[in-house]
């Protein structure tokens, strides 16, 4: 399945959104959007992807 | 001192996280100032994320995740809603960029997203403009907390308006009042607390200096110079001399 990755393409095995972290290595405090909307940690096990869908992958970083 | 949606804070000083030299210069800037709140933020996770995030918990202080680059109400209420998540607090400091440059909040969409982010059981701290009616729409929205600009970020300007910054402390006398950006100067910070002003938050001033572990220190003692110096009921300034020392008394010499 073609996605799209913290904005770069990705072609993955995963079919759902806690596969797709960790077929892409991701671990620790991240949090997640698909389609620009938020999905729960508590959700990813049962978000499916589909072709074409923009995940977003964040974690702590500085600010002001 | 006020609270903070209930939360005491150690002092009035919140510091920003970014652009510092080294992680190693950040946590002694927040040792030296002993500042009690970080402000923090969220971005794609590229590996830093985790390390810097078991930094931030080491300080131990109260974290304040920021919604900085949001342009619109849907990014910076998805960009609230992840950092509740990773940061686990109800704290977010709302921006909604207006203007490229300036980087002036969009005042409109500001007081929109806070309605969303407050009913949704966040607690709100709005980055805004000096305005009146702005931080009057935002308390309607649900805000405890106001924080004006005192300059754009980062520009080290200091208050560029201090008459709408001391209208506004008139205005909500009950409210935390927050200068957020434009601080360069420990002077800046210290006349934001003279004005009467609960906190100060700073980043670009301390993170870029030359030394930003001695910039903090001046910082935190500037600050609390200045919050003396309100609780103290300075004079009002006046235009004529008035000499201090007794003139009754004055030997007769000429």
């Amino acid at each position: 399945m073609k996605i799209v990755l913290n904005g770069a393409p990705h072609d993955v095995c995963a079919q759902t959104l806690s596969e797709l972290l960790e077929e892409c290595g991701f671990s620790g405090r991240v949090a997640t959007a698909v389609n620009e909307s938020f999905v729960a940690s508590s959700l990813r096990i049962s978000h499916k992807l589909a072709d074409g869908d923009r995940v977003e992958v964040v974690a702590p970083m500085q600010g002001g | 001192m006020k609270t903070f949606y209930g939360t005491h804070l150690p002092n009035p000083l919140m510091l920003g996280t970014a652009q510092y030299p080294s992680p190693a210069i950040l946590e002694r800037a927040f040792r030296e100032s002993g500042a009690g709140v970080a402000a923090v933020s969220l971005r794609r996770e590229s590996g830093a994320g985790q390390t810097f995030w078991q930094m931030i918990r080491e300080l131990g202080v109260l974290i304040l995740p920021n919604t900085a680059g949001c342009h619109t109400v849907k990014e910076a209420v998805t960009t609230a809603h992840m950092a509740r998540e990773v940061f686990e607090t109800p704290w977010i400091k709302l921006e909604l960029i207006g203007h490229t440059d300036s980087l002036q909040p969009d005042v409109f969409q500001l007081v929109e997203a806070a309605r969303i982010l407050t009913e949704d059981g966040f607690q709100v701290f709005p980055y805004t403009t000096d305005d009146l009616i702005v931080g009057e729409r935002l308390l309607e929205a649900g805000c405890e907390v106001l924080m004006p600009w005192g300059a754009p970020i980062g520009s080290g300007r200091g208050l560029n308006n201090e008459y709408a910054l001391r209208a506004m402390r008139v205005e909500f006398p009950d409210v935390p009042l927050v200068i957020d950006a434009g601080i360069g100067l420990p002077s800046h910070a210290a006349h934001a607390m003279e004005l009467g002003y609960d906190a100060v938050l700073l980043n670009t001033a301390v993170a870029r200096a030359g030394d930003p572990q001695m910039m903090a220190r001046a910082m935190a003692r500037a600050i609390e110079a200045g919050m003396l110096a309100h609780q103290a009921d300075p004079i009002e300034p006046r235009d004529m001399a008035e000499p201090s020392t007794p003139v009754i008394g004055k030997a007769f010499l000429s």
